[in-house]
């Protein structure tokens, strides 16, 4: 277990920021700490352990730190929450350096040194090119470095395994005794890259740096930040959001072995209880038998806010996109088709419940968490506590999964309002129970479509409408457009891999009273496909055509997207009879700049119960740095999005969550995963795409045909085993 | 409070003794590797052993535990054939993602093969089924297992 020293940490995170910011090469010379600071750090290299705040002598770039030892730090723009973003990261930098993938050791980027947030599978499509220039620029000041000491040239000199090799004499030089040298060359500023055809780590399979520590239980989360002198807390807040304290029993809470403090928020929303370990604060919490005034929003029920966005089908909307007149064609068309869909509220629930760790002192705060956004982590801290962003320290830690939770972080500014009323740093750790009724839920959504349709049964005119919440309206103001929208929604729906002769997309936006929505894993792309992928498969069962003929009649003009159908069609055997009592569904999709086909092949032995024998799968997601780590994803994110799609749906009654912990919020198991999950992915040479969500975007769409398959009904309305399919009460 | 066996060490603790032995373990001994998930004994991630029983820690109160031997994931030891095949079939396969609960599937594992060396995939279902995995890593768990016993054969 490691602890910190916040003076000492902040006061080297403060001499790396003005490293950053001084951002040339010969300024870093000086600039770099003691040997004995550099020796109380063991190198951890290879192990996945994050280390923090290295700096050395060679620092060309805000990425790479070479010690004069060879001790490589590589310092990653995009935080690991499972998506196995740190070893694609180091993967990039390596190809271009020379080194090998385990020979680093790692350290997530302080808020301001890397990527603003990591999320909406982003990540890799962000990071293709500059952590190569990055690793490309490195390479070329220490090849530049050696070759002058050998008196060569540096066309003659290449690199490997943390080394200048001169390839006409075989000799070789370490990176660590060239680094002081390198570190006085410029830095190009358009290093050449390597040719794809030389890659030896790009598009290769590699192990995780992160499975060793993460199978040995030693990768630390924020769950296991442990400070000297922390105390523990956990929180109630208002079972009604809006709702503030009455009253509570302060003298039973306190009573309580271990207890220190009940500590209240400003504004009375929230009480926290302070103690030795959870347990005692947990057991106080409920001594304290808080009485609430609930407020406002008190008689909100689910069906308010799904009455709300039916409400919203008429009425005024926003076009957010338009081709042609597509209500022209559809007035005047002799065929038209129309459904509605409907989706529900999700929690995220992680299997790390939300935590924080915290320490306000006078002159500086520490915060130790699991964020997708460590630069608002840092400027919440600093208003809350008046200090300069600069006396902030984040600490990054591993996530105990993120699926969007983490893109939010107010439970960072919780935390820090209660540590800012004690003298000791503070671990705020949340109930199962909390972590479900405080969360920051996925949307609820209805949407309608209604289709104009030639002879064959293809659409000529596509009419739109989304009913819901711009949850970009309150995570990023700037990003609603003036009229409005939230382009999150054009995922799937816009973003297709089909053309319509005419389309229109209309959004009627409905905020939901009394909860707080949020992104959620696959964001628009797991609500669009839903429906979009629907209606199709609806469209060609109306024809009387198979799903993947309407589908690959519709993409004739789109080689990507054929290619993945017309692959996965012939792995899963779609042509070939369906082995009896089963059933089997297809979607299509591009989303996070990846295509991808799948079908699953199913079992309903009652209408509620689905048995996922197989899911096949071909993608398409540009030029591949990890692929097995692509097929994982595509595995997980499918299962991920299966649980929701077959399970989930957040109620609300009395304006209280009615979820509670995984005996009433459902999560599938692994009796219940897919007999067998088959991933293709396809070769190519177009930028990389996003791969963190597409699985789970797939997800409900592929289970929703399949079942239409089976019962010879469709499911319009998630999740697929609700009341209202099983029980036929739409 | 009697005192506690951990991975073959006593320690003695002070604390009420419907403590869960999960936090004793997590916020007063330090040892962090069994996870908090769910603390109703529904996900897993807490998984330990008594007398060598796979059982969950978040509700298990230390009072009755008494001088039983616990193991967490932190004294899974490395010599133990099966231990050894396990760990390093997760690795091999990359069964991890985010990790959190990843400790107590290694638990969850270890214990299936002890008592049952060549599991079926129902048999790995079955004995996995207490084991949530939120980011869906049950397809290489199943394979993992299948991969340790092949090791082990």
């Amino acid at each position: 277990m490691s602890t910190h020293s916040p003076s000492s940490t902040t006061r080297l995170k403060t001499s790396r920021r003005r490293v950053l910011q001084a951002g040339g090469a010969l300024l870093l010379a000086t600039l770099w700490p003691t040997a004995r600071g550099r020796a109380a750090q063991a190198s951890q290299a290879g192990t996945g352990v994050l280390v923090e705040d290295v700096a050395t002598p060679f620092a060309p770039n805000a990425f790479i730190r070479i010690a004069a030892d060879n001790t490589i730090t590589l310092i990653l723009p995009n935080i690991e929450m499972g998506q196995g973003i740190y070893t694609s990261s180091v993967m990039l930098m390596a190809e271009e350096l020379g080194i090998d993938p385990f020979a680093v050791q790692i350290e997530a980027a302080p808020p301001g040194g890397g990527a603003e947030i990591t999320g909406g599978s982003t990540s890799i499509m962000t990071e293709w090119l500059p952590l190569r220039q990055a690793g490309a620029a490195a390479r070329t000041m220490l090849v530049q470095a050696a070759a002058s000491h050998w008196g060569v040239a540096p066309e003659s000199c290449t690199t490997a395994n943390g080394a200048v090799v001169h390839t006409p004499t075989g000799r070789t030089v370490p990176f660590g005794d060239v680094a002081e040298a390198a570190a006085k060359l410029p830095v190009p500023k358009e290093p050449k890259l390597k040719d794809a055809a030389n890659y030896t780590l790009i598009g290769r399979k590699h192990h995780r740096l992160d499975s060793q520590i993460k199978v040995d239980g030693t990768a630390r989360f924020g769950m296991d930040v442990q400070v000297p002198g922390m105390k523990i807390g956990t929180v109630a807040a208002c079972p009604v959001q809006g709702g503030t304290v009455r009253s509570m029993n302060r003298n039973a809470a306190l009573a309580i072995n271990g207890v220190h403090a009940v500590l209240v928020t400003d504004n009375k929303d929230t009480v926290c209880v302070v103690a030795e370990h959870y347990w005692a604060a947990r057991k106080s919490l409920k001594a304290l038998h808080i009485q609430w005034d609930f407020g406002k929003n008190a008689a909100i029920t689910t069906q308010t806010i799904y009455d709300d966005l039916h409400a919203g089908l008429n009425g005024p909307a926003i076009v957010a996109n338009a081709k042609a007149d597509a209500p022209g064609v559809i007035g005047k068309s002799g065929t038209t088709y129309t459904a509605t869909y409907q989706q529900p509220l999700l929690a995220h629930s992680p299997m790390e419940p939300i935590n924080c760790t915290a320490h306000v002192r006078p002159d500086g705060c520490d915060v130790w968490a699991g964020t997708q956004v460590a630069e608002r982590a840092r400027d919440t801290a600093a208003e809350i506590t008046d200090l300069p962003a600069s006396k902030i320290t984040v600490h990054s830690q591993y996530i105990g999964g993120g699926f969007g939770r983490r893109l939010e972080h107010e439970y960072v500014t919780q935390c820090v309002q209660f540590a800012k009323q004690v003298p000791y740093p503070l671990k705020i750790i949340w109930s199962r129970e909390e972590d479900i009724t405080k969360d920051r839920y996925r949307p609820a959504y209805v949407d309608k479509l209604t289709a104009a349709l030639d002879d064959k049964g293809y659409i000529t005119a596509l009419q739109h409408r989304i009913v819901g919440p711009a949850v970009v309206a309150r995570w990023d103001p700037p990003e609603l457009t003036k009229d409005g929208y939230d382009e999150d929604l054009s995922l799937a729906t816009v973003v297709t891999p089909y053309t319509y002769p005419a389309y229109r997309l209309e959004f009627a936006r409905r905020e939901a009273p009394g909860i707080t929505t949020a992104w959620w894993r696959g964001v628009g792309g797991t609500r669009g496909l839903f429906v979009v992928e629907g209606f199709i498969d609806e469209l060609a069962a109306r024809a009387g055509a198979d799903p993947v003929a309407y589908r690959r009649a519709m993409v004739q003009n789109n080689p990507r997207a054929l290619a993945v159908l017309e692959r996965v069609a012939a792995d899963a055997g779609w042509g070939t009879p369906v082995p009896k009592g089963r059933a089997r569904g297809v979607a299509l999709q591009f989303a996070f700049g990846s295509y991808m086909a799948s079908i699953a092949e199913i079992e309903m032995p009652s209408p509620d119960e689905v048995i996922i024998h197989r899911v096949t799968a071909a993608v398409d997601c540009g030029q591949v740095i990890n692929p097995d780590q692509v097929i994982a994803q595509i595995e997980g994110g499918l299962i991920f999005g299966f649980s929701a799609a077959l399970y989930n749906e957040i109620t609300l009654e009395n304006g209280r969550v009615q979820q509670q912990n995984f005996n009433t919020w459902r999560v599938m198991r692994m009796n219940e995963a897919p007999r067998r999950i088959d991933v293709v992915v396809m070769p190519s040479k177009e930028d990389p795409g996003g791969i963190g969500e597409v699985g789970t975007a797939a997800a409900a769409p592929l289970l929703a045909n399949a079942m239409a398959a089976a019962q010879g009904r469709r499911y319009r309305s998630l999740p697929l085993l609700s009341a209202r399919n099983t029980e036929g009460k739409e | 409070m009697p005192t506690l066996m951990i991975n073959g060490q006593p320690h003695s603790v002070d604390v009420d003794a419907d403590t869960p032995l999960l936090w004793v373990l997590r916020d007063i001994l330090g040892l962090n590797a069994a996870k908090f998930g769910c603390g109703i004994a529904q996900c897993g991630a807490c998984t330990v052993y008594v007398d060598g029983k796979a059982v969950r820690a978040c509700n298990l109160p230390v009072g009755l535990v008494g001088e039983r031997a616990i193991t967490t994931p932190e004294g899974l030891d490395m010599a133990d054939p099966i231990v050894r095949a396990i760990k390093s079939a997760w690795v091999e396969l990359d069964v991890v993602q985010c990790g959190y609960c990843q400790p107590g599937q290694v638990m969850a594992a270890v214990a299936l093969l002890r008592t049952t060396p060549n599991p079926t995939d129902e048999q790995i279902d079955s004995a996995m089924s207490g084991n949530m995995c939120r980011c869906g890593t049950y397809m290489r768990i199943r394979a993992a297992i299948h991969h340790a016993a092949g090791e082990l054969a």
